[in-house]
């Protein structure tokens, strides 16, 4: 396995939201994940709504400060670094975000958004920026680049805008980039075309991914490992192929049956669903948050003991009773 | 005879520049009992064909026509007045993209769905409180929560909320748009189980508007593949899904990724036309790999691919321009 690029350890974030009219209850977006990135790998995080899967990614870029735990970006603690010695891990973490309607200002030209972060970081003279921006369109595909420099993010379609994102990712040669739900909004028909962008520049620059997703249909395709978040916790994470193809957690397994593939059978039967909803994160369940809803749930251990995240196979863990600690099986 | 029939469908909505031409000649068939999906990407006018439909039009609209016959009905007919009185919500109703959070706020649920029972039913109070209590039943959401305010309630209970809405005065036909896009996937899967239940018990037939054609095959008997404002496909979901016939809709079925084989997804470079200016010829053509001759310069037949199938495409026709 290559280096380490950035690792996260008991992570949490913990917000304040009010309840009633003076009391304040704490609301535990992300409650202990530790997990690694490394460089030119892609690990994808998949949830669904409440599971944490943003507030990791925005953790990890310092984006919100951490309530307990660390982060660690190429050996160096970064989890209380002030602002101001913020700089340099800044410029080597970037994030290319969901909506690419309202991530780009538009009042800016593409040349604009593009110097932003050149400007901020005080990098290159301001002939090599332009030079920089080319090599960075080019790098997207966006092609001729002295022309798309000039247009207006309103000019561009949904997937140009997306386009322009990455650019602006990646003009500052980072070695980490959080993706979270960048193709979410762009149709069907292009999501896979950004998405082998990215593959493509991350081999190309030995990038590290973090690829925050709902959607772990295109995690499978486009990542090398994948955690599945439920309700603030990581409770299976493997190389992408073994948790869709033998999930070791029930809600993984959940998670891939809900998802309909384009079959005509589909509709002559019920989907396998779980019951419920995904808990509030004011108050989780005891035990293992996923045993209200659990099919397999054991009486008198799922709703008591809350399950380690185990290595039950090389590189392939889960947090569930199904699959006990050595000392326990 | 079919539930709805429509025939050159249209409507356009006027801007500065030349019109937009987001519903352009669209025709179809809907059978009682059946679920039509129309599946389309972000501006190929799906959902303006709901709007269309239920006579819902933007101040903008223009080149609003064609022939809809609703239950023998020509509903084109009707003058406005009559259509809200006679059509609308009452033969067709409709859940509307993340409609749950037009819910208002202030008023418990429950009451806003005996609200239409009253006004447009002159139910009693009391009957309708039943009639909505019945409908929460028919939803599978529990009685009490007709007394919940909307911010007590999930996604997944508005959503219901609002299914239970469109059913209030008994329609033939729903048209849902998006109606699960907002949701996550575990409640999705609920949702579709819901649609599939009302479907067989109550024999409704739904338009089921998406950008999904994985989702579409959830719960449609037929589907039709719209872009850029017209239908470039239908057939059953049999036909659409394992056998389709025009190009647009083979290069979609290829850009999703399956979960269960290792097959890398497909993409269709290009993005979708302006609908003010649509290519001409065919309006797929520039992004078609296998656009020929004719494609660029003359629109396309639609041609009948197999008994009740049918495309909007040069190669399946032998006739030329």
């Amino acid at each position: 396995m290559t280096a380490e690029l950035m690792r996260v350890e008991d992570l949490r974030v913990y917000y304040q939201a009010r309840k009633g009219l003076i009391g304040s209850v704490a609301v535990k977006a992300l409650d202990g994940v530790s997990l690694a990135v490394h460089a030119g790998e892609t690990l994808a995080v998949v949830g669904e709504s409440g599971s944490g899967k943003t507030t990791l990614g925005r953790a990890a870029l310092r984006l919100v400060r951490p309530t307990g735990g660390r982060v660690v970006f190429r050996g160096e603690d970064v989890t209380h670094l002030p602002d101001s010695r913020l700089g340099a891990f800044r410029r080597r973490a970037q994030g290319v975000f969901q909506d690419p309607y309202s991530s780009l200002d538009g009042f800016m030209s593409v040349a604009q958004i593009l110097e932003e972060p050149l400007a901020i970081h005080g990098v290159g003279a301001p002939r090599e920026r332009t030079e920089m921006i080319h090599d960075a369109l080019r790098d997207v595909r966006m092609s001729p680049p002295e022309e798309m420099a000039a247009r207006f993010p309103h000019m561009l379609s949904g997937g140009l805008r997306q386009r322009v994102g990455i650019a602006r990712a990646l003009i500052l040669k980072p070695d980490f980039i959080l993706a979270d739900e960048p193709v979410s909004m762009i149709d069907a028909s292009s999501r896979a075309e950004i998405l082998y962008l990215m593959l493509e520049l991350q081999r190309a620059y030995d990038i590290g991914f973090l690829y925050v997703t709902h959607d772990i249909a295109t995690a499978r395709h486009f990542s090398d490992r994948i955690a599945v978040m439920y309700a603030g916790r990581v409770v299976e994470i493997g190389p992408a192929e073994r948790v869709i193809d033998e999930p070791l957690h029930p809600y993984t397994e959940a998670l891939i049956r809900a998802i309909p593939e384009p079959d005509p059978a589909n509709r002559l039967r019920h989907r396998p669903v779980i019951p419920g909803e995904p808990p509030s994160p004011t108050e989780p369940p005891t035990g293992c948050r996923f045993h209200p809803r659990c099919p397999l749930a054991i009486a008198g251990t799922c709703e008591v003991v809350d399950p380690p995240l185990i290595e039950v196979r090389p590189g392939h863990h889960a947090a569930c009773h199904l699959h006990p600690t050595p000392e326990e099986g | 005879m079919s539930l709805l029939e429509v025939s050159d469908l249209t409507l356009h909505y006027a801007t500065r520049g030349s019109p937009v031409r987001a519903v352009d000649g669209v025709s179809f068939r809907l059978e009682r009992g059946q679920a039509l999906g129309v599946v389309g990407e972000s501006g190929s006018g799906k959902t303006s064909l709901s709007l269309a439909l239920m006579r819902l039009l933007p101040s903008n609209a223009t080149g609003y026509g064609g022939s809809v016959t609703l239950d023998g009905q020509d509903v084109m007919a009707l003058s406005n007045d009559e259509f809200r009185r006679q059509v609308r919500w009452r033969k067709m109703s409709m859940v509307f993209q993340g409609a749950q959070s037009s819910l208002n706020p202030v008023l418990r649920v429950g009451r806003q769905v005996a609200e239409p029972l009253m006004l447009e039913d002159g139910a009693r109070k009391a009957q309708a409180r039943e009639r909505t209590l019945r409908l929460f039943d028919l939803v599978r959401l529990p009685r009490e929560v007709a007394d919940r305010y909307p911010h007590e309630l999930s996604g997944g209970m508005k959503q219901r909320v609002m299914i239970a809405m469109s059913l209030a005065l008994d329609p033939a036909l729903v048209v849902l748009d998006e109606p699960t896009s907002a949701l996550d996937v575990s409640i999705q899967a609920q949702m579709m189980n819901l649609l599939k239940d009302l479907k067989s018990e109550l024999g409704i037939s739904f338009i089921f508007i998406t950008h999904d054609i994985a989702l579409a095959s959830d719960i449609c008997d037929r589907i039709a593949v719209v872009y850029a404002g017209q239908m470039v496909e239908l057939g059953s979901a049999d036909d659409a899904l394992t056998q389709p016939s025009h190009p647009y809709t083979q290069r979609l079925l290829g850009s999703i990724p399956r979960l269960a084989s290792s097959e890398p997804p497909q993409f269709i470079p290009g993005a979708p036309p302006d609908l003010s200016e649509p290519p001409a010829g065919c309006r797929f053509h520039p992004r078609c790999p296998l656009a020929f001759e004719p494609c660029d310069r003359a629109e396309p037949p639609v041609a009948a691919v197999r008994d009740g199938h049918e495309a909007r495409c040069w190669l399946l026709t032998e006739e030329r321009p």
